[in-house]
């Protein structure tokens, strides 16, 4: 899978249709996009059709980014995430909430990304995405510490300098790019378990699961996928 | 990084710090190592700025997890199996 087929779109999320009319807020209904996952789901199991779609719209671009972890095109993303939903449809009353809906969705789509890789041999399975430049090397460049004929061997030389006001310096939008453009240079196998640990929230243990990896393995590609944003994150705030 | 294999060493140094922070957060080290990892961030103002940094960009991940655009084709798709799905409960 190349760079490429990660886009991360930059679009900002579509605004709730809030309208702030003072004294309205107590009887007004809350629209589908005000609601939460479970008060979604309870809409959903009602046959509330706009909180269906809602759910749909606000999963889609997780569901789809997680598909081509897995090494699907464009289209065969499009068909996976299809076929996620329908199952979802079938299983929505037996969802008990014992994990997050987003990490159930990831389960049903895993299976079937794997069901579609055995039989058409055309997704890649996780353990087999490529592992150049994974693991080697330090997370920090060496030229920035000192070295052994230094006064303080394995201290910094070039030390970070502290960025100032980074909550919101990070939110600005250029910011955002440099952010997803970071995402997708990285290595496949770290890319993957950053964007599920710490895009997409999801928890270790789940992440293990899905990806059939280790903790150890894990942990390893979210330090140096993290510390990969770090660095490239660095030049921009410093600049 | 897992633990860095140094025998009776009896501190961190910046250089193996760097490599620490996510097995720090995650509770992967021994009590001994975030003892020493610990120890290393009181004295040392850089590595205090690196965690800073590294939790500045764990915290601003999120913002890349963007909406994206449901085709028309799969909404058809998805709202007609809802449609289905209402109608046999």
């Amino acid at each position: 899978m190349s760079s490429a087929a990660l886009p991360i779109s930059l679009l900002p999320p579509a605004a709730a249709p809030i309208e702030s009319r003072p004294g309205a807020e107590e009887t007004r209904p809350l629209s589908p996009q005000e609601l939460d996952e479970s008060q979604l789901l309870t809409a959903i199991r009602g046959g509330d059709e706009a909180a269906f779609t809602e759910l749909v719209g606000r999963y889609h671009g997780s569901l789809r980014r997680f598909a081509r972890i897995f090494g699907a095109s464009e289209a065969v993303a499009e068909e996976i995430v299809q076929e996620t939903w329908l199952t979802a449809l079938q299983k929505l009353d037996s969802f008990e909430g014992r994990s997050t809906l987003k990490a159930w969705l990831f389960g049903i789509l895993r299976n079937h990304a794997r069901r579609r890789s055995e039989r058409e041999r055309r997704t890649v399975p996780f353990s087999a995405l490529a592992t150049d430049g994974e693991a080697e090397g330090p997370v920090v460049d060496s030229l920035r510490f000192q070295g052994g004929g230094d006064n303080w061997p394995d201290h910094w030389s070039a030390p970070p300098r502290p960025w100032e006001d980074p909550e919101r310096r990070l939110a600005s939008l250029e910011a955002r790019e440099q952010l997803s453009q970071a995402i997708a240079r990285l290595p496949e196998r770290q890319r993957a378990v950053v964007v599920m640990r710490d895009v997409e929230g999801l928890d270790s243990e789940k992440v293990c699961e899905l990806l059939e990896i280790s903790e150890g393995n894990q942990r390893v590609l979210l330090h140096r996928g993290r510390s990969g944003v770090r660095a490239a994150l660095e030049g921009y705030m410093d600049g | 990084m897992a633990e860095m294999h140094r025998h009776e060493i009896d501190e961190v140094t910046c250089r193996e710090f760097v490599e620490l922070v996510t097995d720090y957060w995650e509770g992967a080290l021994s009590e001994d190592r975030i003892e020493l990892v610990e120890e290393h961030l009181v004295m040392c103002d850089w590595c205090k700025t690196y965690l800073e940094q590294m939790e500045a960009t764990v915290k601003a991940l999120p913002e890349a997890s963007e909406r994206e655009p449901v085709p028309e084709e799969t909404e058809r798709i998805l709202l007609s199996a809802f449609r289905a799905w209402k109608a046999r409960r």
